[in-house]
């Protein structure tokens, strides 16, 4: 696990479902062929509607043209981010985009199971709502030895929750690598 | 102390005597259910995992349903039902339901009941986040991700946190203009979308045990639209009958001890209930159909594991007897089962089948359907600005389809009351 996470933010509101993160339409695609799992990457995000899309201003698309790499790779959210559907394919696309860590207020259970369980990225949860103090394209800088989030552009420090429960499949990269180091598989 | 329903069972699949809400446990799953959408990245994980030694932890105990993306061209969506048949032929799979044959049956909440795959007091994980809905069993069951499934799939094993539990109690009997998704609008509007993150929902009280299994099974399935990890009822004769009918005879039945802590308790009368909406665009923006009668609708949905049920049709049967419909109007029954009971079960006399075709109605065959949108190609998928009320269970932007169109969830007598007027319209008006 990275213990530093630097980034430009991409802000978004609250209650993000899995839908507008990955619409349904795009889960035909294979997440194991590399290729063809970069549209998962670069259909990240395309369901938010696109004057919700890059707060507080709105109207940034998350990934330009054909990209499947976005400019942005920490997502900040508000509450319930994730709710809606179980499909995995959800973190998975964000990953894909490039997005190293999400901060949220809160969110969906099984949003978070998977991206904790797959090993795909870092959730963590803010104390305050953060969606409403950074602006999409702020430079972040996420400490996680000592959770703080550091907007460097604006020069604020927030602390951030910790991982409680979790953090020994966080640190172990996912479900299966934690299970491997305990001797259960 | 004592202890609720989910907690109980949560604590015998733990072996554990007892369990504490906010501790994290192994649980032996009893089943494992997975789709088409799903399934193939499931696999795909089990054998990247598990390499060479990649075995299945019990055959028996894994139940496949292609159900999502069926009738349509795409090829991506094809070839994921292709994967799931070579899986099951490699591995033989029984319990495999594939598309194109006698077997297939439709969505999978509906025929894991059907099925006989419900048996109060286990443990059920599905792929799905609406498999909650087994929940109105009285057993444990709940949706994951990819990786927890293909985890399962090769050790049987879970780690849960023991959830808190909500209490829902519903005094009274329901009137005949009122349906179960009246009543898990009303809960969703009052918790919100989050508002059972990390919990059970118990649903409790004389309104919801003079339910049949169908209309239970709608308070389960959106017990996820709160956030919760499951929803509950307590098994009673009208469970176990159903489940002695697909051949189960062996279960265990748990109640909550009287002096079980909960989280919190709402309760509700129902006769002082009135039919509600959720307005776009969340399942938790309630409000009653008369407040936002007469908003002008361009379509109208009877489907999905929430509202496509044989128990949704006979309410929609109700209103449709003699009507025709004055927008486009689609019925997609849930399971095959579900469909070949539209032609058995009549109302006045005349199949079920038979009103709908007559009041203009496209009859779909069974399947996720527009529920998720789904390709292109997809029956009922709503397009450009269309306004659609529905009997499904997700409103959220672009949930449907098309991105611009506003999707209101509804009971099946109030979507049937607004398809016949083309406006949305209080089932009371044709009661
Ligand atoms: S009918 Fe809708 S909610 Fe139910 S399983 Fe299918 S897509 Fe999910």
């Amino acid at each position: 696990m990275e213990k530093i996470i630097k980034g430009k933010a991409f802000v978004l509101g609250d209650n993000i479902d899995t839908d507008q993160i990955i619409p349904a339409e795009h889960l035909v695609y294979s997440l194991t062929d590399e290729e063809e799992a970069k549209k998962y990457g670069h259909f990240a995000l395309s369901g938010v509607p696109i004057s919700k899309a890059g707060l507080p201003k709105g109207g940034t698309p998350f990934i330009e043209g054909d990209n499947f790499l976005s400019e942005f790779n920490i997502v900040i959210g508000g509450s319930n981010f994730g709710c809606g559907s179980s499909r995995e394919h959800a973190p998975f696309a964000l990953e894909k985009a490039g997005v190293k860590a999400i901060v949220a207020q809160s969110y969906a259970r099984i949003f978070y199971r998977n991206s904790v369980d797959g090993g795909f990225l870092v959730p963590t949860e803010s104390e305050v709502e953060l969606n409403k103090e950074i602006s999409t394209g702020d430079e972040i800088e996420i400490d996680l030895e000592n959770y703080k989030l550091t907007n460097k552009t604006t020069n604020s420090s927030y602390s951030l929750k910790q991982l409680g429960s979790v953090l020994p499949i966080v640190e172990a990269g996912g479900i299966f690598e934690y299970a491997r180091k305990n001797n259960m598989i | 102390m004592g202890m609720t329903i989910t907690e109980k069972i949560l604590a015998k699949s733990s072996g554990n005597k007892i369990v504490t809400p906010g501790e994290s446990v192994w649980l032996n799953v009893d089943t494992l259910m997975t789709h088409d959408v799903c399934g193939p990245p499931t696999i795909g994980i089990w054998k990247h995992e598990f390499g060479e030694k990649a075995k299945i932890w019990d055959k028996d105990k894994l139940v496949i349903f292609p159900d999502h993306y069926i009738f349509t061209a795409n090829k991506h969506a094809n070839r994921n039902v292709e994967i799931l048949r070579q899986f099951a032929k490699d591995y033989q799979i029984d319990n495999y339901y594939d598309v194109g044959t006698e077997r297939y049956k439709g969505v999978c909440h509906v025929a894991l009941a059907e099925e006989g795959y419900n048996v109060p007091g286990t443990v059920l994980i599905g792929t799905d986040s609406h498999t909650c809905t087994s929940g109105a069993f009285g057993m444990f069951s709940t949706g994951v991700g990819n990786t927890d499934a293909a985890f399962i799939l090769g050790t049987g094993k879970i780690w849960e946190k023991i959830p808190e539990t909500i209490k829902f109690t519903f005094n009274g009997q329901l009137p005949e203009y009122l349906t179960a998704k009246d009543m898990i609008l009303a809960i969703l509007g009052d918790i919100t979308t989050d508002g059972g993150t990390y919990r059970a929902l118990e649903f409790d009280g004389e309104g919801v045990f003079s339910l049949g299994m169908n209309e239970r099974m709608t308070l389960t399935n959106m017990a996820i639209e709160g956030g919760a990890m499951n929803g509950i009822i307590a098994a009673d004769h009208v469970t176990e009958e159903y489940v002695k009918s697909k051949g189960v005879y062996e279960y265990e039945i748990f109640n909550s001890d009287s002096d079980a802590k909960y989280h919190s308790k709402y309760s509700y009368n129902l006769n002082s209930m009135e039919p509600l909406v959720a307005k776009p665009h969340s399942p938790d923006n309630k409000d009653t159909v008369r407040n936002v009668e007469g908003t002008k609708l361009t379509k109208a949905y009877i489907g999905s594991c929430t509202g496509g049920k044989i128990s949704d049709f006979k309410f929609a049967s109700k209103i449709l007897f003699g009507n025709k419909v004055k927008v486009p109007t689609f019925v997609v029954p849930a399971s095959t089962q579900t469909a070949k009971d539209l032609e058995v079960e009549t109302y006045n006399g005349v199949s079920l089948k038979e009103i709908f075709e007559k009041a203009g109605c496209v009859i779909a065959q069974s399947s996720c359907a527009a529920c998720l949108g789904g390709p292109d190609d997809t029956i009922g998928r709503s397009v450009d600005m269309d306004v659609v009320i529905s009997t499904t269970n997700r409103n959220f932007p672009g949930r449907m389809g098309s991105k611009k169109s506003e999707v209101y969830l509804a009971s099946p007598l109030t979507v049937a009351a607004s398809a016949v007027t083309g406006v949305i319209t209080d089932p009371r008006d044709f009661l």
